[in-house]
């Protein structure tokens, strides 16, 4: 996270929710129930609109449109390759004209602070975009030296009808991370945001018709996770399920998917990141980075450094440091400039944390700094830091999704990397050394998706994401997350003499 | 910023080094012409060796590390390729124009075909910038080794008359792609379009060094190319015998790594089981579209006796009615030859096979008295040895010769050195497998002819040429690989 921020223009004051609709076939739609669901600003607790809310009948509807666009012989599976890849480039474009709309949305219904919605969230859209479209005519088969008297090579089809479904956290940024690649793959789609914040990506939908995008090929059914995103893990006729969220719920998706039709399944799910401060570090770099780790978003980041393992000798220092960091916020309504921490993102969430924060002080966790609620309205909770913390406390296992920081002490290299791994969690980890050899065994040793060295939250989308064991299967962005969205046929056909 | 009236008596197209316009070192210009009106278009700095220094400098000093081209994220070289795509598309009648007006090809080709191609090509490779990836790599010992895919540095490029914008482009966008910097010299026949791409690269936000452009001719401007100690790598499209020499040169200066698209005398095998139509009207186009300058011309029609005479009669049909022209014409599908030279080498060989025995079908001879125009020329009963069906052409003439068996046709049609393209027109589905694989070209097409797509590798067998131009493959061309192996005290698998 910089610290010095390019000019931002001041968020919209006067945002219109017009886009509460069901999303199929390109057209608006009511829901099936006629059933509508509310949708809140976390920082005031006030209900910003009013979303058609998606269910069973409506996912069959959409899945239909999906299926009906993925004919063989329709416009989207005739159209060239290169021009998937031209669309999702128009959609950028028109992601880029309506960035303050969507910024200014993405602050007021995701509790998120609005420059980092306009700078982080919105730029690593546009980039995700981009980089997916240069993918979608180079996605390419091969041509195989079989044996015998065959001509044989590979199609890399798309999969099919693919059901996503979204988290709360980034609620665009894990759209597009979804569709994107789906799209630039050649498939259709079949999207349940999270019901906290649908209404970013039904702005979007809009964009995707203007874009061109052939009818069908995006649907968009807002609704609840035990309704709708069942209805999807389930369903007979989607051929790829892609999830992001907590493990779990992860599990049921994919408990689901094995129950139906054996749709495939990717998950990103949650983590219990540990980052590992050893005593060569680069103390100034590692203390900012390390508190960004865990504090970015209020700690609602799937890599939320929520371990940070500190080398003995360095200990008591960091502590202190990342204590008076950690006193340096101000909290208030997101939009606001000059406000550093916004809300959480719900009352769910907001009782979880807390209840969290209660077992660390009763597990004899010190605690130094926060330890509870802030203000009369909306969901916010101090910054909380926790010094010695010991790998059985609740606080040092449990995902907490909030800004309460973990520190922890360690000795020896080996014990650190057992005690990092010692959990069912595995999606990312940072180090900070300045020694190439730790680096680089440390990093081999971590039993992670992502390590991080000297660094922290670098995503880019050239860079493949997700997590080993319970933190996710699969890979999101990077050429290995067009693997995904890929189905691989092997075409093999009788020659009368092959020669190399 | 170019009126497509007229240009000013003395207006010069100057040099572009450093994203700046230069006169030439040594004051020298030349003229540009048009091939239809035969007259001067305008003049052009002429750059010779000490231009093509100051052009390595410049495009060295914007290759060091550390300088704002090489620090530049990848997906930031591919929005601005992007972006540069966008600048063409918005330029693109101006481009055809220029185009038409300095090569006599159609404007209507200019316009559909040559700037879709550029536009294309521009986006796909802006897509791959950031997607070449290196490896890590499992080997013995306790190391830990990963490779890098670095750009190869300074690449020149000199490009042809034929296709002067596209084939620009071909070499452009995957040297940009990677990571290169680049000094072009286009064909001095046609220079005009380069250097308006030139102010689109400068307007779009290439740093500055980053593209330069040194219009001149062969032995001057090219020769100083091929030899300097300082370029990298040097990509050469145009005849087999300079392709020669550029390789040579390339060996006796620096061992700069060497990609050329040659010549080829490209077989157009029909099958009796073809759709006729089909075939017979590929084959035409195969052959005449550009006025028959395409390395890729089909100029050499074998054609299975069954349907010879069919074939025969159908094909002079189509030629006959060839329409000729002015190329701003909208009806005109042949515009002139591009020069006296090109010319008087066509009608060489047109005498040649009528002295060498084979039937002249029609055309003949030059259009009208004055100009470079060529009447579409068809000969049959051509045999193997004579000259129409050994040598390059590249005019509008069509020598169509006769086969009986599929193993006599694949000997006679890889009997030679070049080895570009092939084409086979057939139903049968183990004979279309049998013959892609048999011919020895680069590209074989089935059923279709000019199939040629950004994602698609293109280059030659044997002498048509070195390497690989567009799709994934021209990426090993402007990429140099360096491996890191770094040994480690303690090892984990």
């Amino acid at each position: 996270m910089s610290s010095s921020q390019p000019d931002i223009p001041a968020p919209l004051t006067n945002l219109k929710f017009q886009y509460t609709k069901i999303f199929i076939n390109n057209e608006w739609h009511d829901s099936v129930s006629g059933k509508k669901f509310p949708v809140f600003n976390p920082a005031t607790e006030e209900k910003l609109c009013e979303v058609e809310e998606g269910d069973k009948e409506d996912v069959n509807k959409a899945v239909a449109a999906a299926r009906q666009a993925f004919q063989l012989g329709s416009p989207w599976r005739t159209m060239d390759a290169s021009e998937r890849g031209r669309l999702l480039y128009k959609l950028a474009d028109l992601v880029e004209r309506d960035r303050l709309i969507l910024a200014t949305m993405e602050s007021m219904n995701g509790g998120k602070l609005f420059s980092n919605a306009y700078l982080m969230d919105l730029g690593g859209c546009l980039k995700t975009l981009r980089y997916c479209a240069g993918w979608a005519d180079k996605i390419q088969g091969r041509t195989i030296p079989s044996d015998g008297n065959f001509f044989t090579y590979t199609r890399h089809e798309p999969v099919g009808v693919c059901g996503q479904i979204l988290p709360w956290n980034f609620p665009l940024l894990m759209f597009l991370w979804k569709i994107a690649p789906a799209l630039s793959c050649g498939n259709t789609v079949v999207v349940k945001p999270a019901e906290q914040t649908p209404l970013s990506a039904l702005h979007v939908a809009t964009l995707i018709k203007e874009a061109g995008f052939p009818p069908g090929v995006v649907n968009i059914v807002p609704g609840y996770g035990p309704t709708a995103g069942a209805a999807i893990s389930s369903h007979m006729d989607i051929d790829k399920v892609a999830f992001t969220g907590s493990t779990e719920v992860g599990k049921l998706i994919k408990e689901a998917a094995g129950k139906s039709n054996l749709k495939r399944v990717t998950l990103e799910l949650g983590g219990k990141s540990p980052f590992i401060v050893f005593a060569d570090a680069d103390l100034e770099t590692a203390l900012e980075v390390t508190h960004q780790a865990l504090f970015y978003h209020q700690g609602q980041c799937c890599v939320a450094a929520s371990r940070l393992f500190v080398e003995e000798s360095i200990y008591d220092e960091f502590v202190r440091r990342s204590v008076e960091r950690a006193k340096k916020y101000v909290l208030g309504n997101p939009l606001t400039p000059g406000v550093s921490q916004g809300p959480q993102i719900d009352k769910e969430q907001y009782e979880k944390i807390l209840d969290l924060i209660e077992s660390g002080k009763k597990e004899g966790a010190k605690l130094e700094c926060g330890g509870g609620p802030w203000g009369n309205k909306g969901y916010f909770i101090q910054p909380t830091v926790f010094s010695n913390v010991s790998d059985e406390m609740r606080i040092a296992k449990e995902e907490i999704f909030g800004p309460v920081q973990q520190i922890m002490k360690f000795k020896s290299l080996d014990d650190v990397i057992k005690r990092a791994n010692n959990t069912t969690y595995g999606l990312s980890a940072g180090i900070f050394t300045k020694d190439l050899d730790k680096a680089i065994t440390v990093s081999a040793a971590l039993q992670s998706g992502t390590v991080w060295v000297n660094c922290y939250s670098v995503v880019s989308p050239q860079c493949p994401f997700g997590g080993f064991k319970m933190s996710g299967n699969g890979r999101e962005m990077g050429e290995y997350g067009f693997h995904e969205y890929t189905e691989v046929k092997t075409v093999t056909v009788k020659i009368s003499q092959k020669n190399s | 910023m170019v009126s497509t009236s007229s240009f000013p008596e003395r207006a010069s197209f100057p040099i572009f080094i450093n994203n700046e316009w230069h006169e030439s070192k040594s004051g020298k210009k030349f003229a540009t012409y048009n091939p239809s009106t035969l007259e001067k278009i305008c003049e052009v700095e002429e750059g010779d060796k000490p231009d093509v220094d100051k052009a390595v400098e410049a495009a060295q000093a914007a290759f060091q590390r550390g300088s704002p081209w090489r620090r530049l994220d990848a997906l930031s070289r591919g929005r601005l390729l992007h972006q540069l795509a966008d600048l063409v598309e918005r330029d693109r009648a101006v481009l055809a124009t220029l185009e038409t007006m300095d090569s006599g090809k159609p404007f209507l080709h200019a316009f559909f075909i040559d700037l879709e191609g550029c536009i294309k090509t521009l986006r796909y490779f802006a897509g791959w910038a950031d997607k070449i990836q290196g490896r890590t790599i499992p080997t013995d010992d306790n190391v830990v080794c990963f490779t890098r895919h670095e750009p190869v540095g300074v690449c020149g490029a000199i490009t042809p008359w034929n296709f002067p914008l596209l084939m620009l482009v071909w070499k452009l966008a995957p040297a940009l792609c990677c990571g290169n910097t680049v000094v072009v010299k286009p064909a001095e026949q046609t220079p005009l379009t380069a250097l308006y791409l030139g102010s689109l690269i400068k307007e779009v936000g290439f740093p500055p060094g980053v593209v330069n452009i040194v219009p001149g001719f062969g032995p001057t401007a090219g020769a100083a190319i091929s030899s300097h100690p300082q370029i990298s790598k040097i990509a050469f499209t145009g005849s087999t015998e300079v392709g020669k020499l550029v390789k040579e040169a390339s060996s006796q200066s620096n061992l700069k790594r060497v990609t050329l698209e040659l010549g080829g005398k490209n077989p157009c095998i029909v099958c009796a089981d073809a759709d006729l139509d089909l075939a017979v009207e590929c084959a035409h186009q195969g052959v005449f579209f550009n006025q028959g300058q395409c390395c890729t011309a089909a100029s050499r029609v074998f054609v299975e006796e069954q349907v010879y005479a069919d074939f025969v009669r159908r094909s002079v049909e189509y030629a006959k009615k060839r329409p000729v022209g002015d190329p701003f014409d909208v009806r005109t599908e042949q515009g002139p030859q591009i020069d006296q030279k090109q010319f008087n080498k066509i009608l060489d060989l047109i005498d040649s096979g009528k002295e060498e025995g084979a039937k002249l079908e029609c055309g003949g001879s030059a259009m009208e008295d004055r100009g470079l125009f060529i009447k579409p020329t068809v000969f049959s009963e051509v045999t193997d040895t004579m000259r129409i069906a050994r040598e390059e052409i590249f005019g509008p003439v069509q020598p169509i010769l006769k086969f009986k068996s599929i193993e006599e046709v694949i000997k006679r049609a890889n009997s030679l050195e070049y080895g570009l393209t092939a084409a086979v027109f057939t139903k049968n589905l183990d004979k279309a497998l049998k013959l892609a694989s048999a011919l020895e070209a680069g590209t074989v097409w089935i059923n279709c002819y000019n199939a040629l797509y950004a994602q698609a590798p293109f280059g030659g067998f044997k002498m048509s040429g070195n390497g690989r131009e567009l799709g994934e493959y021209a990426l090993t061309e402007y990429t140099e690989v360096k491996t890191v192996t770094i040994k480690l005290d303690d090892k984990n698998p």
